[in-house]
């Protein structure tokens, strides 16, 4: 097994196994969304206009929530010098635990958005385009996330922290994400959300990595 | 000594005018020593005195202050050392064999079976990291050494938690691999029951 491979295999079964939690973020998101209507009172207009957009205000705490333990967990048991042995670089084997968190949390959270934004009245002929765009938005998120998490690694309590830290780069996907599912579908908002997204996910390990290193000194 | 040995080319380590520093505080100067393939060195010094530090200079994790470490025979210094610290870097809800498959994997791996066998937890390998005791920990970290055949190994505190039959695991461990060309350096308080080719004393 190659390191990226097995990097990949222990992260995904670990976020999935005993203690893991990889429903834990679902969840969140599933009831912060439900508790938009329950907010916003059963104005069908209100709900229309706020409704879709606010889907990606709870995708992105959801991700959020996830972060902290990221990183703080290996430095704290010792893994994290394992990671510094291994022959594959750095920057990839945090891309490849960024690709692992996406498959765990970011896929089944971009999926559940579906069901999501059509009970928030959502037309059904937007759902595809924002179930894609969460998708991406999810990896710059996560891209993101993976920095502030390395940054914050050796921080007890870092999750404020590392909200700071990220919230301003969530800003460009949720822009672009909520104008998708607004209504623009998949017109050039989605296609700057797409490169957002792209672009988040392939420099944030390469940041991430460089502050790991810190931390192990 | 060595003859059949997997690390013919004897790799070797070399240590000069190294000085570490933590927290602003200068743990010690002017460091010289040198070990080659199929020797094993202790690192001896008090508490605080920056046997730690020494290693994670070594193996690359921590900046030293002033002076270098000279690899010898080996083409990429990351790739062919084994760090053992003190903490295992365990996951608790992963398995013992889960552990060490991912290590084959990352670290570039052998024969998990065989590992597991040598450190003696083969009739466990299925149970979770969290049921373990501190010395099954202990030897799990070890079996990490054995997955992925790397000529050298930085050891700190090896044999922390491990009972009789678990030292003298640990010294056949070290003398096997330094027969076959490997070299061994280990920080320890208590003699592992090796005899060190060589003493290496870190104080202020």
């Amino acid at each position: 097994m190659s390191p990226l491979a097995a990097t990949f295999r222990r992260d995904f079964a670990l976020m999935w196994g005993a203690g893991g939690g990889a429903m834990a973020p679902l969840g969140f998101f599933l009831g912060a969304a439900t508790l938009v209507p329950l907010a916003m009172g059963p104005e069908h207009a209100l709900l229309v206009a706020a409704g879709p957009p606010l889907v990606w205000l709870a995708a992105a705490l959801a991700v959020l929530a996830t972060l902290e333990r990221l990183f703080q967990a290996d430095l704290e048991d010792g893994s994290l010098d394992q990671l510094l042995l291994s022959p594959a670089p750095l920057e990839m084997i945090v891309l490849t635990k960024g690709a692992a968190l996406w498959c765990a949390i970011g896929l089944p959270i971009a999926l559940a958005g579906a069901p999501v934004a059509i009970a928030l009245q959502a037309p059904l002929e937007l759902v595809p385009a924002i179930v894609v765009s969460l998708g991406l938005g999810i990896a710059g998120f996560i891209g993101a996330g993976l920095v502030g998490a390395a940054v914050t690694a050796g921080v007890k309590r870092g999750g404020v922290l590392i909200s700071l830290i990220v919230l301003p780069f969530f800003a460009p996907p949720i822009i672009f994400g909520s104008a998708v599912a607004g209504g623009a579908g998949f017109g050039p908002a989605f296609l700057i959300l797409a490169g957002c997204g792209m672009a988040y996910a392939a420099l944030g390990p390469i940041a991430a990595a460089a502050a790991l290193r810190l931390q192990a000194e | 000594m060595g003859a059949g040995g997997p690390f013919q080319d004897k790799p070797g380590i070399s240590v000069h005018d190294l000085a570490i520093a933590r927290g602003g505080r200068v743990l010690f100067e002017n460091l010289n020593f040198a070990v080659q393939g199929g020797g094993y060195a202790e690192i001896r010094g008090a508490n605080g005195s920056g046997k730690t530090s020494l290693l994670r200079a070594i193996a690359g994790f921590l900046t030293p202050r002033a002076g270098e470490v000279v690899f010898a025979n080996v083409e990429e210094p990351g790739e062919a050392l084994h760090y053992l610290g003190h903490l295992n870097g365990l996951k608790s809800a992963a398995s013992v064999s889960a552990h060490v498959r991912y290590w084959g994997g990352l670290l570039g791996g052998g024969d998990e079976r065989e590992a597991l066998a040598r450190v003696g937890l083969r009739r466990i390998a299925d149970l979770p990291a969290r049921a373990l005791s501190q010395g099954q920990s202990r030897r799990l970290a070890l079996a990490r050494l054995l997955v992925a055949p790397r000529p050298i190994w930085l050891l700190d505190e090896p044999a922390a938690a491990l009972d009789a039959n678990g030292r003298a695991m640990l010294a056949e461990l070290i003398s096997t691999h330094c027969a076959g060309g490997g070299l061994v350096l280990a920080a320890v308080h208590e003699p592992l029951g090796v005899e060190p080719d060589q003493v290496v004393t870190v104080a202020a």
